[in-house]
């Protein structure tokens, strides 16, 4: 079993003078992973601030997680109308002006649709919905919320969704790749049909990561999988912004 | 059309009224009369027809099912018992759980998706009106014959049901079962489990009190969907002749329900609720009258009030309506402001329909006129009672003398190995990951166990890792051999899987499907459950919080098999000690636990081998139960063990195959020269492997704990008998046969993807 790394003690106050680092988990209506990302958030030794949709005060935070779930029901289509919530005109603009931003499966899906990230996500190509430890290839160190794995580690880490097949056309998925902005792909079998394999993908800046599987859900080796190969997305973003004071 | 008020329905005594189409029968119909001292209304005809089916009443099953509030083992954890929405036990440490199992068998059957959907909806919205945070759900389904080719339409629409809602609402699905028996072509068993966690403080009881106080019903609008569904649906027997059921099926939001729930969770940390209940079956009918039934008061509704969905809806219509995702508040008058602002916050729509009253009367109105007069608890509590007869049916004997042991057995080592594989690969032995991948089993984040773990466990705090489990259990073959067994050998193996995952047993919960209660045989095997499953929570000491009756399972004369269904609830005081079914390293030595015997009534390999069931099923010690999961228990406290897993359908040779796979190691296995300390069976490979003997459990013991542990079991009395040891890539039997586990996975695995996929 992996032990937890302790909090980040040089944080109380911290050597900067500064407080907590502070980052955001958004609940939409329908949103599901939001209290499991605050946990996640705070194992790694941050301070989780819950955002609600309707506000657009994003608290102050250094950074902001749009977790998983089924925001308005995915009706119409999987982040279509959450995107247009109060709170997503204050991403979108801090997004653009370097803000780390995670989106995590129905973030992911949102992200796209406020075109944070290209491409779009169908159904899954089996049209089932898929619930698995899945395996991953980290493909770049280079993000905000993927510094502390190296390129080419392997980890595993649940994926579960309907709406996850990840599709865009050649010339996006050829630039995404020429500019190094896959950052996950899926290993061993393609669970929903993504097209070429890709798992998630960040930003020109590298700010902005998207991803179909769930790091939320691997932070703790007693529950879900057993693993904690997710953590790492919290203690990345963690150490960026602390560096960064 | 005149509105049918209580003073037209005075002045017009003779107007013929439509109870027969209702479902009522006709001593009921006079009775209502006679309660009322005159017609019904229209709308009070309603009320009384769905508030009178035997899904609502229990009006056939309730004087059977006094016995579990009789029969009641000394247990301190029952903090609400059976008749509240569901029952409530404590865990400890100021929590409490509440938990319940129930059906939606008929739903699902007309309309697969939308009726396994609705289910788990209604379930959930019963653990959420008593205060609890719904944090799992478990779903045992029962269905015809895998290669028919109804089931091919029934259990993908079923699966993507619970999966469409469950998923949606972000609560793990722990466990249950899937369970395939031509009994159950035309009648699939869908039940749906749920469980809730909430401090002591919080229980919140299904009343209205307060005269002044406000009726506020909040969630979805009301339709025209599931109108009579509690009626003429899910309280008759299926006629293939009759007109389309479907209108009586509900239409489920999950995404509305996720709301409610959060809307509801918000509503009841500022404590502005007096007195909650769900609408499910019977809808309003239902809420109201039992509010007000349970309360001090009586109650006033104006009907009108009500927010619809289709404006056309007729008083009674709306009174029937089964729409989903709603629910009643009972509410201060200084807390309305803020319940309604609460409301607002999650987009849930929130009316007052009406108030407490002084009197003893529901009332209920429509734009100013009375269409309901009617002392509440004679249509919520107070329904007909039936002492339906009930007789031993006459091929009972005949069945249980065509014995399984007369069987031919496996002559050779190679045709025991292709039996091993025949049993591991057939659907209800085969690995059930198709359908359970499709279920969400981590959010929330706390989800220790899942299937196909014996049991499903979830953490209930973070800081002191206290947890519980729960496990269902049920097997229709053993209650059609022998209801009385049968029901106790669910509950034993229910409660044996909870012990198996390190988890004290606490309380059960049961769904009780069964065919027509006017068929004496059918009835007679539900008396016969009930009494055996009463008699088995009394010697186990787990008390019954509650539970769901479903009746009318069958076509024209054939009824399913009787099938009892039992959920066991644990408590885990530190989740990291719980214990997982798979082997995972080798040099682990395995021990069989309890005594092996020639028992293969009602067994797997009876109906896979030889497609027979007959005989009697295994025989019951509940004595020897409540020892092995002591065992059990201590030695996963302890560190004694580091797998277990209990035995039932499949025998040893299922159990051990399975601990394999997930663990993804090996065993050799050697046949001990006696299989029971009675000295009544001998080692014969046969026995060892399919034999059905309850009261068992195979475990991986580290080397190092084998003395502690096997001293342990010797000083308790509990038969332990090393079996082999876990190691390489292969499952062997010594002097048989091995079986490759890359066989054995693909027989295990491809099954279910093969008929479904």
């Amino acid at each position: 079993m992996t032990a937890l790394p302790s909090p980040a003690t040089t944080l109380d106050g911290g050597p900067s003078g500064r407080g907590n680092i502070r980052i955001g988990v958004v609940t939409f209506p329908g949103t599901l992973d939001d209290r499991d990302t605050q946990r996640a958030v705070r194992l790694a030794g941050a301070e989780p601030v819950e955002l609600w949709h309707r506000d657009k005060d994003l608290k102050q935070v250094d950074a902001v997680v749009l977790p998983g779930g089924f925001s308005y029901g995915d009706y119409l289509r999987a982040g279509a109308i959450s995107r247009f919530s109060p709170v997503m005109e204050s991403v979108i603009d801090q997004a653009g002006a370097g803000m780390p931003v995670l989106g995590i499966c129905n973030g992911f899906q949102l992200l796209t649709e406020a075109h944070l990230l290209p491409g779009a996500m169908l159904r899954n190509n089996h049209l089932h919905f898929i619930c698995r430890d899945q395996k991953l290839r980290v493909e770049t160190d280079r993000t905000a919320w993927t510094a502390d794995y190296a390129v080419g580690q392997e980890i595993s880490i649940p994926l579960k969704n309907i709406d996850g097949r990840y599709v865009a056309d050649e010339r996006t998925l050829d630039m995404l790749e020429a500019e190094g902005r896959v950052v996950f792909r899926y290993l061993d079998m393609n669970p929903n049909g993504s097209l070429r394999d890709i798992a998630g993908i960040t930003n020109e800046a590298g700010n902005v990561v998207g991803l179909m599987p769930h790091p939320e859900h691997a932070v703790e080796p007693l529950v879900g999988t057993g693993r904690t190969d997710g953590l790492g997305f919290f203690t990345s973003i963690l150490k960026k912004l602390v560096d960064a004071r | 059309m005149t509105l049918d008020t209580v003073k037209h329905a005075t002045e017009t005594p003779e107007a013929a009224q439509p109870w027969k189409e209702l479902g009522l029968k006709e001593d009921e119909y006079a009775r209502i009369r006679e309660i009322l001292g005159r017609r019904p209304t229209g709308a009070e005809l309603a009320m009384y027809s769905v508030m009178w089916s035997e899904h609502c009443s229990y009006k056939s099953s309730k004087v059977h099912l006094k016995q579990f509030g009789e029969k009641v083992p000394e247990n301190d954890a029952m903090l609400v018992g059976i008749g509240e929405n569901a029952g409530v036990v404590d865990v400890g440490q100021g929590y409490a759980v509440t938990f319940k199992v129930e059906s939606h068998n008929h739903p699902s059957y007309i309309e697969p998706y939308q009726g396994a959907a609705t289910g788990v909806g209604g379930i959930v919205r019963d653990i959420l009106a008593m205060g609890a945070r719904p944090v799992a759900v478990v779903d045992p389904l029962r269905f015809g014959a895998a290669d028919h080719p109804d089931t091919k339409r029934v259990l993908p629409g079923v699966v993507a049901g619970i999966g469409g809602y469950g998923n949606c609402l972000g609560l793990p699905n722990i466990g249950g079962e899937v369970v395939f028996d031509p009994c159950y072509q035309g009648n699939p068993l869908v039940n749906a489990g749920c469980i809730g966690v909430m401090k002591h403080e919080d229980i919140h009881l299904a009343k209205a009190s307060g005269p002044g106080n406000k009726v506020i019903l909040y969630g979805a609008r009301t339709g025209g969907d599931g109108i009579g569904g509690v009626s003429v649906l899910a309280s008759e027997t299926f006629d293939s002749t009759g007109p389309s059921r479907r209108p009586a099926v509900q239409v489920g939001d999950p995404f509305q329900e996720k709301l409610l729930i959060e809307c509801t969770l918000e509503i009841f940390r500022e404590n502005l609720v007096a007195g909650i209940q769900d609408l499910g079956g019977a809808g309003l009918s239902c809420a109201t009258s039992e509010l007000a039934s349970a309360g001090s008061g009586g109650m006033r509704v104006e009907l009108d009030t009500v927010p619809l969905r289709d404006s056309s809806l007729s008083p009674e219509e709306i009174l029937m309506s089964e729409s989903q995702e709603r629910m009643c508040a009972i509410v201060e008058p200084d807390k309305v402001g803020r319940f309604l602002e609460i409301c607002e916050k999650w987009d849930v729509i929130a009316t007052v329909i009406g108030e407490v009253t002084d009197g003893e009367r529901l009332e209920i109105f429509w734009h100013g006129e009375q269409i309901v007069d009617v002392p509440p608890r004679t249509v919520a509590h107070e329904g007909p009672v039936y002492h339906r007869p009930y007789e031993r049916p006459s091929w009972q004997d005949a069945l249980q003398a065509d014995d399984a042991g007369a069987l031919p057995r496996p002559a050779t080592a190679e045709a025991l190995r292709d039996q091993v594989l025949q049993v591991v690969a057939s659907p209800n032995q085969a690995s059930k990951a198709w359908i359970t991948d499709q279920y969400d089993r981590f959010v929330q984040g706390n989800t220790v166990l899942a299937q196909p773990e014996d049991a499903g466990m979830v953490r209930v705090d973070e800081e002191t890792n206290l947890g519980v489990a729960m496990a269902t259990d049920g097997n229709g073959r053993y209650a059609k051999l022998d209801p009385y067994a049968g029901a106790q050998l669910a509950l034993a193996e229910s409660y044996r899987n909870v012990a198996a995952s390190g988890a004290k047993p606490l309380a059960i919960s049961n769904c009780l499907n069964f065919g027509s209660p006017e068929d004496p045989a059918v009835m007679w095997q539900f008396a016969e459950a009930t009494r055996g499953l009463a008699d088995g929570c009394l010697a186990l000491g787990t008390p019954v919080t509650g539970g769901n009756v479903s009746l009318y399972n069958q076509t024209g004369e054939t009824a399913i098999h009787p099938t009892p269904v039992v959920a066991v609830l644990g408590v885990i005081d530190d989740v990291t000690r719980r214990t997982p079914i798979a082997f995972t390293e080798e040099g682990q030595l395995l021990y069989l636990l309890g005594d092996t015997r020639e028992e293969f009534g009602g067994s797997a390999w009876a109906q896979v081998v030889h497609d027979h069931l007959g005989g009697l099923p295994p025989k019951v010690d509940l004595e020897r139960e409540r020892l092995l999961a002591e065992i059990l228990i201590s030695a996963s406290r302890d560190g004694m063990i580091d797998a277990a897993h209990d035995l039932s359908d499949g025998g040893l040779i299922q159990a051990v195959v399975e601990s394999c796979l997930r663990g993804g190691t090996g065993a050799r296995l050697v046949v001990p020269e006696a299989l029971a300390t009675d000295g009544s069976a001998t080692g014969d490979a046969f026995t060892f492997l399919f034999s059905e003997s309850a009261g068992r459990a195979v475990v991986a013991v580290p080397r190092s704990e084998e003395l502690r542990f096997t001293d342990m079991c010797a000083a308790r009395g509990l038969p332990a008998t090393r079996i082999g040891v876990v190691d390489g890539d292969a499952v062997e039997v010594q002097g048989q046969f091995s079986l490759g586990l890359d066989e054995l996975r693909a027989a295990h695995t491809e099954t279910i993807p093969a008929l479904f996929g």
